[in-house]
């Protein structure tokens, strides 16, 4: 097998982030200083690896026997995750020092996840993307209970552990069965014979375990069962990389996995079970997400409601609903970065301050946080002119293309109701007062996380043209 | 194309002043406040500029400025003004600068923030009236209710938080359906023209070709998202709490101008874009629009509370603007245009005046007052004059509103009855009963209230904020015509829209793409 230089260097943000998790283990192993040096060294692996995709999105090609795509989408993915681990890790430099202890490993499982998500992002194969999945999965399994100390964190790990394997024995079974009645796990192969295998029933067994099984990853209502529990008893940062990157990076995976399959009539097969998990998920998770009192728990139902509509995108199954989801994934991480970003900052030690309560009168007490938590809820909220509303718009254009206004109108209804629920943070930080003190250390690393996901958040929404020009370009 | 880009600039200069607020010191309060005023004021002499370059002969839209935004949708910011928004943006920027010197001493916390939400909710307001673009005006639409709700919210009275989030999410809501239509207008517009757009001037000439029974829903959800704006009945419930709760400069912008942006809205987009819908609903449109006006007037007068007085009166005072607009005569949208304005300042200049007489006493219920008349003479007036021009009053403003849309309606071949006119013509009778009743009850009579003694008069400062609105309502009154003239050509080509909707016909969409 023969890689020519091109090829290499199409492939480089993999590789450049596959030598830096061997180099961190020689730095974690061999350096006294490996603590201040390691959080850095994964900032600047993640950044030269998502410059490098996004600067090189134009190299669209499949190399290894059609296994790997690079350029193009994958690589605006590429970016995606290594920005939003790149913003995870500088929010983690001084959020893990609150457990007591320094683990090194955090950097390095959280490279080997980001690595997995880059995989499933340019899988051509469906065996490449079982590969990615289990490579994001597994870490993030040890990550959910890095607090190991703590019962919480233990059960968040055991239940996403065990909730996890069953969704990635629904994946591995689906692939079987399009293996069985197709005879090969290509990509490519299934969607240009897709109109005929679709009269397969095993095919499309297949294909809606395989969707089932993504459901769970994606946290899709009524596979959401685990998502809260495991985002209260992670550690904050944590949660949100699962809730973001980890999120993009499942999207990323149905996309390229079965994009290519709605490009006929015959995908419209899938349409009534996507537009319904949607619909649930969107109104369980807004109407849910209301009676939170644990702020971490309030976005884990959000995130629900989010991942219902991506998946109003997906039920579109057109060119914008490709290009809708990949600028809402894009949205939705910095959005949710920043709000998981200013949760870590404001929690104390022994996870304090987690109660949506406690960020009464925070306008007063720290007027910058408190500004950008604002901005950061009104995008979520779907308000413009931030990245969310942008976001929606899009996905909105793509679902009445494809006949789906009734979709779109129950969207919006939800987003409706989702808008109380945000708002009701902004009520407690500006509109309340409380005499609490409220103990925070100043975090000068973190800040500038959140600044520059709400400066994204901000930019993406008044904008939006010229990242989305960069996605239309290769859809 | 060389643009005049004064209306850019009038946008940018409450922009980029709210934005150089943040950089002040929080305890620069008098500094800040200056600032403020100073930017509200050039905004406003800059839509005198506009105004005075304005070309009322004119009926197109003027002073466009046309710039892509974002190339894979299709969607330009596009401004523009023609008559109709020209006095919309007048009546903005007239009464922002008045708001804020208004409450500079009724806002005492967080000045900073106050004026900082104050000049970003002008940029919503005046992005509203002069977007040509169905993207820009939705985001202008939305981004407005942010600044509001925290003046409500933070500024406002004991059930602040209420209000504000009633408020918003009944305006949302209302809005987000809107959204959905805009989207599907758009996505049709394809069909039609071979492209996706959001531009106004283009789907003035594609919506009015859509099916009667789809239109009819377009309709409606334009019209839902307007009607709680404007508030119709029974939409309004949301009025009264957060025109009650908001300090006084909120309720002063929230009667004086987002109101309208409900009104305009409804004459701006729903009836050209959907004339046969529009000449449809306008019956059942025209039946709510003089229920709210009864309705509105009978419930003003059994208030206890000065501002729920005024609050209410707003219900039935927009009743007429909205008759007005489904009458689709010349003379009742002209009508509309003016009762609009004259709206945005009777009532602004009513909520002022409890506002100024709040900040004494800290009542606002009819009962802990009456005979002020001999303690604050001057205050007296000015409550009479602004509470004769909200009755209609021949001479002064309200009343060629009034006329004007009832003398249209009546004519009105749409409506094609005289009930919607006598009918509303009752609630001008009732507006003197309440308002009347309500001064007397205020002024006259003897001083029970121990409490009162030693009330101030108006200072030179409250004088200073009314003196000009007041100036406005004799004009108004006296020679309409200087603001007719200025609206009479667009409002006379928006009529024409409704009969005779510019249609382009359909191209064929399969020789489309071979052209392309």
């Amino acid at each position: 097998m023969f890689i020519n230089n091109q090829e290499i260097f199409n492939v480089l943000p993999l590789i450049i982030l596959a030598a830096g998790i061997i180099i961190s283990l020689l730095i974690e192993m061999y350096s006294k200083k490996s603590e201040s040096i390691l959080p850095w060294f994964s900032v600047l692996l993640f950044l030269a690896s998502g410059l490098h995709a996004i600067w090189y999105t134009k190299d669209v090609s499949i190399i290894l026997q059609g296994m790997i795509a690079t350029g193009g989408n994958v690589n605006i993915f590429y970016a995606i995750f290594t920005f939003g681990a790149a913003i995870v890790t500088l929010l983690s430099i001084d959020y893990i020092k609150k457990y007591g202890t320094y683990f090194g490993e955090y950097y390095i499982i959280l490279q080997i996840s980001v690595l997995g998500m880059m995989l499933m992002a340019s899988a051509k194969d469906l065996l490449v993307i079982f590969l990615g999945l289990e490579l994001m999965s597994i870490p993030f399994y040890i990550l959910a209970g890095m607090n190991r100390k703590k019962a919480g964190a233990n059960e968040a790990s055991l239940k996403y552990f065990l909730l996890g394997a069953f969704a990635t024995g629904f994946i591995v079974y689906g692939i079987a069965l399009i293996y069985g009645s197709t005879a090969t796990t290509s990509i490519e192969f299934i969607s240009q014979n897709f109109s005929i295998l679709i009269q397969n029933v095993l095919f499309i067994v297949g294909v809606l375990l395989f969707l089932i099984g993504f459901s769970f990853k994606i946290a899709a209502f009524p596979f959401h069962m685990w998502v809260p529990d495991v985002y209260e008893g992670s550690p904050t940062t944590v949660a949100a990389l699962f809730s973001t990157s980890g999120k993009a990076a499942a999207f990323s995976a149905i996309i390229s996995a079965l994009f290519a399959l709605f490009n006929g009539p015959a995908g419209n097969l899938f349409t009534p079970y996507l537009a319904i998990i949607s619909l649930l998920s969107m109104f369980y998770g807004s109407i849910v997400a209301i009676t939170q009192d644990n702020f971490k728990r309030m976005l884990a139902y959000s995130s629900i409601s989010h991942a219902g509509y991506l998946i109003i995108g997906l039920a579109a199954g057109n060119h914008d609903a490709v290009a809708g989801i990949i600028f809402y994934l894009a949205a939705y991480t910095f959005m949710n970065l920043g709000a998981f970003g200013i949760i870590s900052v404001i929690e104390g030690e022994g996870e304090t301050n987690l109660k949506i309560n406690s960020y009464a009168g925070l306008g007063n007490k720290k007027p910058l946080l408190a500004g950008l938590l604002a901005v950061v809820m009104f995008a979520l909220a779907g308000l413009p002119p931030f990245a969310g509303f942008f976001g929606k718009y899009y996905i909105f254009i793509a679902a009445i293309k494809a006949k789906l206004t009734w979709l779109a109108i129950l969207g919006v209804i939800s987003s409706a109701i989702s808008v109380y629920f945000y708002l009701r943070i902004i009520v407690l930080m500006y509109f309340k007062t409380s005499d609490e003190e409220l103990q925070i250390q100043d975090s000068r690393n973190a800040n500038i996380a959140i600044l520059l996901s709400v400066i994204l958040v901000i930019l993406l929404g008044i904008f939006p043209g010229s990242f989305l020009d960069l996605i239309t370009k290769f859809i | 194309m060389e643009q005049n880009l004064l209306l850019t600039y009038l946008i940018l200069i409450p922009l980029v002043g709210s934005i150089l607020i943040l950089f002040f010191k929080k305890e620069q309060v008098n500094l800040i406040k200056y600032f403020a005023i100073a930017v509200s004021t050039i905004a406003f002499i800059v839509s005198l500029v506009i105004y005075f370059q304005f070309d009322s002969a004119n009926s197109d839209f003027q002073f466009i400025n046309k710039f892509q935004w974002i190339k894979g949708l299709n969607i330009h910011y596009h401004i523009g003004v023609d008559g109709m928004a020209m006095l919309l943006v007048l009546l903005t920027t007239f009464l922002t600068p008045l708001t804020l010197i208004s409450s500079w001493s009724s806002i005492e916390t967080k000045v900073k923030e106050f004026t900082f939400f104050f000049l970003m909710l002008e940029v919503g307001m005046l992005g509203v009236f002069i977007s040509l673009d169905l993207f820009l005006f939705y985001i202008f639409w939305e981004a407005m209710l942010i600044p509001m709700y925290f003046i409500i919210g933070i500024w406002g009275g004991k059930e602040r938080v209420y209000a504000a989030v009633k408020f918003f999410i009944y305006t949302m809501f209302g809005s987000l359906l809107m959204l959905v239509a805009i989207v599907w207008l758009a996505v049709y517009a394809i069909g039609s023209l071979g492209h996706f757009t959001t531009d106004l001037i283009e789907l003035y000439t594609v919506a009015p070709q859509i099916p009667m029974n789809i239109q009819i829903w377009m309709f409606l959800a334009f019209a839902f998202s307007f009607a709680i704006k404007v508030p119709l009945f029974p939409l309004h419930t949301w009025l009264p709490d957060a025109h009650v709760q908001a300090p006084t400069a909120g309720s002063v912008i929230l009667a004086g101008v987002l109101l309208k942006m409900g009104t305009y809205g409804l004459l701006r987009f729903n009836l050209p874009l959907f004339p046969d819908a529009s000449i449809a609903a306008a019956p059942y449109i025209s039946i709510l629009a003089v229920i709210g006006i009864i309705y509105g007037a009978l419930v003003a007068m059994v208030q206890t509370d000065v501002k729920k007085l005024v609050a209410y009166s707003s219900v039935s005072h927009l009743g007429f603007v909205v008759l007005g607009i489904f009458a689709m005569t010349q003379e009742s949208v002209q009508g509309a245009i003016i009762q609009m304005i004259n709206h945005g300042l009777s009532t602004g200049a009513l909520f002022l005046l409890v506002g100024v007489i709040y900040e004494r006493t800290h009542t606002r219920e009819i009962a802990d007052y009456g005979g002020i008349a001999k303690l604050v003479p001057l205050f007296s007036f000015a409550l009479m004059f602004a509470s004769l021009s909200s009755v209609g009053l021949p001479g002064l403003n309200g009343f060629v509103g009034e006329f004007l849309i009832l003398l249209g309606s009546f004519k009105s071949s749409i409506l094609n009855s005289w009930a919607f006119t006598a009918f509303a013509a009752s609630g001008v009778i009732f507006a003197a009963v309440y308002l009347l009743w309500m001064y007397q009850r205020v002024v006259f009579g003897p001083v029970k209230n121990p409490k009162l003694d030693g009330l101030k008069d108006m200072n030179s400062r409250e004088i200073f904020v009314l003196a000009p609105i007041f100036i406005f309502i004799v004009w108004i009154g006296v020679y309409p015509s200087t603001f007719l003239k200025v609206s009479d050509k667009s409002t006379a080509k928006v009529v024409k829209q409704i009969y005779n909707p510019i249609k382009v016909t359909p191209i064929e969409s399969g020789l489309n793409k071979i052209l392309k």
